[in-house]
């Protein structure tokens, strides 16, 4: 089991690597010279351009570049700033904690609504329930999630008034406030992850409903409810958790347009500000962190599912 | 007097036709893509008013019986910008999707045909693309190449592609271990021809399933793009611009922000249906 473990660590190398070249040719695709937007009012003087093409390595091959560029990037720096003259990693590091904040309640909502549902369709299985609840998830799937965030601004902020329609407020801060501004986009980026985990957990469920030791515990005279709770979700818990900890993507991706909707001052805000801003170091800096975000808790995910599972921990 | 009983024999092909059509959701969300289709191919004769045509006497009004969905903060009409927001959405679903499956699905036949270390390399490269959350990847490579549709239908295209080659990959693996394709090798068919011939078509069903829901996919990625300004740009209509326009105008005009939302929810929940019950009718083992 240990040689499996080291396969797949090793395995994350070739990829990080691949994600490093991949986000390093990004910058090739963008129009016109870096320079000469650096250089501002000042691109007519080529003293100006020669300079900054020296201190930035433009001036190298593109393989030299990369290699200047990943040697930066193990070492913490990715760069600076083009807009705001900050070092990129910094500014990931002020916005990343929000975003987290935001994606652990979202992920919380979705356990809270995806996990019960999924329970309640597998054990009424092509009962009314089960349709509801896949009916439900398919169409929570396909609302796109900012509009279901404008939607629930209008009714809630709007029409209503309860909850602040946008803004943010450390939980360092003031708690109170803080719950009050991230609870409704929480649900919104929530709601996608919701259907998935009820769906993941509804097919977990069926294959754990229908082994022999769920049958001996009905055979035993246990209630219904300590049987599926206690025999069939123990057990199918285990997939569950670990397919959920690849919906981290669907989080990071949700997490973009759910700040912009709710103006949350967050890791997806900074992306599309940077776009606009055309700060370019802070997008490839962006789609890196994220990119090795992904890859980290993918590898976490395989990791806990071999400790958590028995059969595969003692093999 | 016995009538010899007519045996009808019927191709795989038709069989998942008809066990598609005994699935009335799916049939139901194949139908209302045929309708939106139909209102983006007629919209210039179909649609009420101009798409971008401003009236400055019918700022934000209300919906009524002259504008069914009412009108924008430039007095244009709702509804016909709903109906020419069909055409941006419907386009970028399906192009992104043809370009994400003519990298997708030769790369992955390349992969399961070949093995070795060209399966290595393609797989390790779908891997590093796959770690970049899809819509993450589509902002920085619209972002990369400037803000417009065809722009953003290329980056949507590219970023799904992997998925394809995963399905491609894994369909090309499968059906090569059929003793057919065993037998078109020893007979001497070169490689190729027995990729083309003899594989290609095997992997067709499920291609065609991720292609229908990749659709639904892209559409919200085409919507979330043009949202945050990276994809259709104004004046001409696009559901997602649509939306960020509305947005400014919650409290005054709330309609304008219900109608382009339910396009999209529409069609995606479509798309889907018709995806999943394609899924349970080309392949009846999965079920």
């Amino acid at each position: 089991m240990k040689s499996h473990l080291g396969v797949r660590i090793a395995q994350v190398i070739p990829t990080l690597l691949l994600v490093s070249i991949l986000v390093f040719c990004l910058q090739q695709l963008m129009p016109g010279d870096p320079a000469m937007v650096l250089a501002g009012e000042e691109r007519g003087d080529p003293q100006v351009l020669a300079q900054i093409r020296a201190e930035l390595w433009l001036d190298r091959s593109l393989p030299v570049q990369y290699l200047h560029w990943i040697g930066n990037v193990l070492r913490g720096d990715l760069g600076y700033s083009w807009r705001v003259r900050q070092p990129v990693a910094h500014l990931i590091g002020q916005k990343l904690p929000v975003t987290l904040q935001l994606g652990g309640m979202a992920f919380f909502i979705a356990m809270a609504i995806g996990i019960p549902a999924g329970i309640v369709a597998a054990v009424h299985r092509n009962g009314f329930w089960d349709y509801l609840a896949n009916a439900v998830g398919l169409a929570g799937l396909s609302t796109p999630n900012f509009w279901l965030g404008i939607m629930l601004i209008l009714l809630v902020s709007v029409q209503l008034g309860w909850l602040p329609p946008s803004g943010y407020v450390s939980p360092f801060q003031d708690w109170r406030q803080s719950l009050a501004t991230t609870i409704m986009p929480a649900f919104v980026l929530g709601n996608a992850i919701a259907a998935i985990l009820m769906r993941h957990t509804r097919s977990a469920m069926l294959t754990a409903l229908d082994q022999d030791y769920v049958r001996t515990a009905r055979a035993k005279g246990l209630g219904e409810t300590v049987v599926v709770i206690r025999h069939a979700l123990r057990n199918a818990l285990i997939p569950i958790v670990t397919l959920g900890a690849l919906e981290l993507g669907t989080l990071l991706s949700g997490a973009v347009l759910t700040e912009q909707v709710f103006s949350i001052p967050g890791f997806g805000k900074m992306i599309v500000d940077a776009v606009f801003n055309r700060d370019y170091p802070v997008v490839q800096g962006v789609v890196l962190v994220t990119a090795f975000l992904y890859v980290m808790l993918n590898l976490a995910a395989d990791v806990l599912y071999v400790v958590i599972n028995p059969r595969l921990r003692d093999s | 007097m016995t009538a010899a009983r007519k045996v009808t024999m019927r191709s795989p092909a038709q069989l998942a036709i008809r066990r598609f059509l005994h699935r009335p959701v799916a049939v139901a969300g194949l139908a209302v893509i045929a309708i939106f289709v139909v209102v983006a191919v007629l919209a210039p004769l179909i649609a009420p008013y101009s798409p971008i045509a401003t009236s400055w006497s019918a700022v934000r009004k209300a919906p009524s019986l002259a504008h069914w969905m009412g009108t924008d903060e430039n007095g244009r009409d709702v509804m016909s910008r709903v109906m020419f927001g069909a055409r941006a959405s419907l386009m970028a679903g399906v192009v992104s999707v043809l370009i994400a499956a003519s990298i997708g699905v030769p790369a992955g036949l390349l992969a399961g045909f070949a093995g070795r270390w060209v399966d290595a390399i393609l797989s390790r490269i779908v891997d590093a693309m796959l770690a970049c959350p899809f819509l993450i990847l589509a902002i920085a490579l619209a972002a990369f190449l400037g803000p417009d549709l065809t722009n953003a239908m290329i980056a949507i295209g590219v970023s799904s592609a992997p998925r394809f080659m995963r399905v491609a990959r894994a369909a090309t693996l499968d059906a090569a271990a059929n003793e057919y394709v065993e037998a078109a090798r020893a007979i001497g068919n070169p490689p190729w021809r027995v990729a083309v011939r003899h594989i290609l078509p095997n992997i067709v069903p499920p291609v065609l399933v991720q292609g229908t829901l990749a659709v639904a996919a892209a559409i919200i990625a085409e919507a979330s793009l043009s949202f945050l300004g990276l994809g259709q740009q104004p004046p001409d209509p696009s559901w997602g611009s649509m939306l960020n326009a509305a947005q400014r105008f919650l409290t005054q005009a709330p309609w304008l922000a219900v109608f382009p939302g339910l396009a999209i929810f529409l069609a995606v929940l479509s798309f889907n249906l018709v995806g999943d019950g394609l899924r349970d009718a080309l392949d009846p083992r999965g079920r």
